[in-house]
């Protein structure tokens, strides 16, 4: 790959090159750096600068619907993540080490969630927990109402499937030799996974989980179709004021779940980098 | 070579290991299994189901006195007008990504190491942060007073007015699916071998016909992934015509929605959705077959 400066001298193809991307990147972040200084703006007009200050951040951490909303989101996300990622993990196991009856089918049912359109799969999951509510109502008596359970139940819906890629992925790139090295030395099934298997794939699982839990805390299609009074979730809540207009208020709860996901980038490079460096160098050896 | 020795000497012991194998795998994969009959394919179902259903005078869906009404409606004008823009808008966003993000991946993908990973995590950035804070920022920036109309104004120009425009949803779509196009051709073109690029530069090809014939043939299933992840969600897209756009702009997404939470029509709204998925797996199951019949990932 060095060999590329040799083959390509600096010409204007390379030059036109280089300004795509640097305006790319222009384009990238130019609206999110506007957004973080309005944020910093006293004003209370979005457009008018007075002076720097944290007077909305204030707001934001005394704004009782928005600490609920984070909340909710904070709740619904760890649920959903854990439960995705142990199903995820193993449907992404069942696929890639296994060979049983329906697999096909399986394999195609795992896509589908992540094909299908977002406002479809809200309104299916709307249908089907009002449909099965009713139902519940009249053969058991009991009547369970929208709320942080129904949005945790369709989070793990379409987060499985995500997890199971992502999983799959690493799974593929796995010797499989090893699974059977570790056999050879008489690991029984169950051992050679928690020994061999596992801490080679976790890199992938727990990148799963992180993409999971980032789906999780940015969903706002589905979270919105299956919430019930007083169970909206931050994303959620900060669209209904989006939609009304642009508020200093929102600038800083924006950059809130903006710096939200930083950390979460920062950890997923965490993640992906050592480990990865790690497996490669003692498989290629 | 192992199983080859089992096989010879007792048949019946490795069928049945294979037959605990394949019952293990299956053990191991039914709790997903399970999980996404119960919360995937029965919703789908009921959907399916109301789709023929009545609507009532007061709203109310009917179970019953099943007929074809809702799917009759999907020929409406309006209906069929708002397919042809969402058509539309989801393929220039896709276009337009692509034109933007092939030559950056490119770029990335020909720099040295060090440079390649710093611009790997310029992209990453925004492919994580929420979406719709991202979508937000154009709302402040392209708002009445806000910055790009008062830098207009700043220049001796007029006040720009682009929110709540077709123009302002695209720039919204582009922006917030971008990084889903730059990752996977990114990865596409930094997985490529490059020599072979060399190899044609050697059997003298120029630049172009190098790139026409080597480097876009072997980037083909990154800009496949690509166009998937942008012309998928931008088709179903709720959010951002959402905040970006206006009365004259409805996308199939609020449309469906709005039968939902606001027209109260279940039925047709049941059908408008059905009728997006398999116009959304047709286009997937089209431009796989189209460009890569042994393809099955992503």
């Amino acid at each position: 790959m060095s060999a590329v400066a040799g083959i390509r001298p600096k010409s204007p193809a390379e030059r036109l090159l280089a300004t795509n991307s640097w305006l790319v990147f222009v384009f990238f972040y130019a609206p999110i750096l506007v957004l973080v200084v309005f944020s910093f703006n006293a004003n209370d007009n979005v457009g008018i600068w007075t002076e720097p200050s944290l007077r909305w951040y204030r707001e934001v951490f005394q704004d009782q619907a928005v600490l609920n909303a984070l909340k909710n989101s904070v709740i619904v996300a760890a649920i959903s993540t854990v439960v995705s990622t142990i199903l995820g993990t193993m449907a992404a196991l069942s696929l890639e080490r296994f060979r049983f009856r329906g697999q096909k089918l399986y394999d195609g049912l795992l896509y589908l969630p992540i094909i299908i359109p977002e406002v479809t799969m809200a309104v299916m999951l709307l249908l089907f927990f009002a449909q099965g509510f009713q139902w519940l109502d009249s053969t058991v008596g009991w009547s369970p109402s929208f709320g942080l359970g129904t949005i945790s139940l369709s989070h793990i819906a379409f987060n499985i499937s995500f997890v199971t890629v992502v999983v799959r992925a690493r799974l593929g790139q796995l010797d499989p030799r090893l699974e059977e090295a570790a056999a050879d030395l008489y690991a029984s099934r169950w051992q050679a996974f928690r020994r061999v298997t596992l801490p080679l794939i976790m890199p992938g699982v727990l990148g799963g989980a992180l993409l999971a839990l980032t789906i999780s805390l940015d969903d706002v299609v589905i979270t919105n179709f299956v919430a019930g009074p007083g169970s909206t979730t931050l994303p959620v809540y900060v669209f209904g004021l989006v939609r009304r207009g642009v508020t200093p208020l929102i600038n800083a709860v924006s950059v809130v779940m903006l710096g939200a996901s930083m950390v979460l980038v920062a950890v997923s490079f965490g993640f992906q980098r050592n480990p990865r460096s790690r497996v490669q160098s003692s498989s290629r050896s | 070579m192992k199983d080859a020795s089992v096989v010879a000497a007792r048949p019946e012991l490795e069928e049945a290991a294979r037959r605990a194998d394949s019952r293990r795998g299956f053990l191991i994969a039914l709790p997903a299994w399970f999980y996404l009959t119960l919360f995937f394919v029965l919703p789908l179902g009921i959907v399916a189901v109301y789709s023929f259903a009545t609507r009532s005078s007061t709203g109310r869906t009917v179970l019953g006195d099943w007929n074809v009404d809702a799917y009759r409606r999907l020929w409406d004008s309006l209906v069929l007008q708002i397919a042809v823009r969402t058509l539309v808008l989801a393929l220039v966003t896709t276009l337009i990504c692509l034109l933007l993000a092939y030559p950056l991946a490119y770029y990335m993908a020909t720099r040295r190491p060090m440079v390649r990973n710093i611009l790997l995590i310029l992209v990453m950035i925004p492919f994580w942060s929420n979406f719709l804070v991202r979508t937000y920022a154009w709302k402040v920036l392209l708002g009445t007073d806000g910055p790009v109309s008062q830098l207009s104004q700043a220049l001796g120009g007029e006040p720009i007015r682009l929110l709540f425009t077709n123009t302002a949803v695209l720039i919204g779509l582009v922006y917030g699916f971008l990084p889903f196009m730059v990752l996977p051709l990114y990865a596409a073109l930094e997985r490529m071998d490059w020599s072979l690029v060399e190899a044609a530069r050697d059997l003298y090809a120029g630049g172009w016909t190098a790139f026409r014939k080597v480097t876009w043939p072997l980037s083909l299933p990154g800009v496949i992934a690509g166009s998937i992840l942008v012309f998928i969600p931008t088709l179903g897209a709720y959010v951002t015509p959402a905040i970006l756009g206006g009365a004259k702009t409805t996308l199939a997404g609020d449309y469906i929605v709005s039968q939902f939470l606001a027209a109260r029509n279940q039925p047709f709204g049941s059908a408008l959705s059905m009728g997006m998925m398999f116009i959304m797996l047709g286009a997937t199951i089209i431009y796989f077959r189209w460009f890569r019949p042994s393809g099955r990932d992503l």
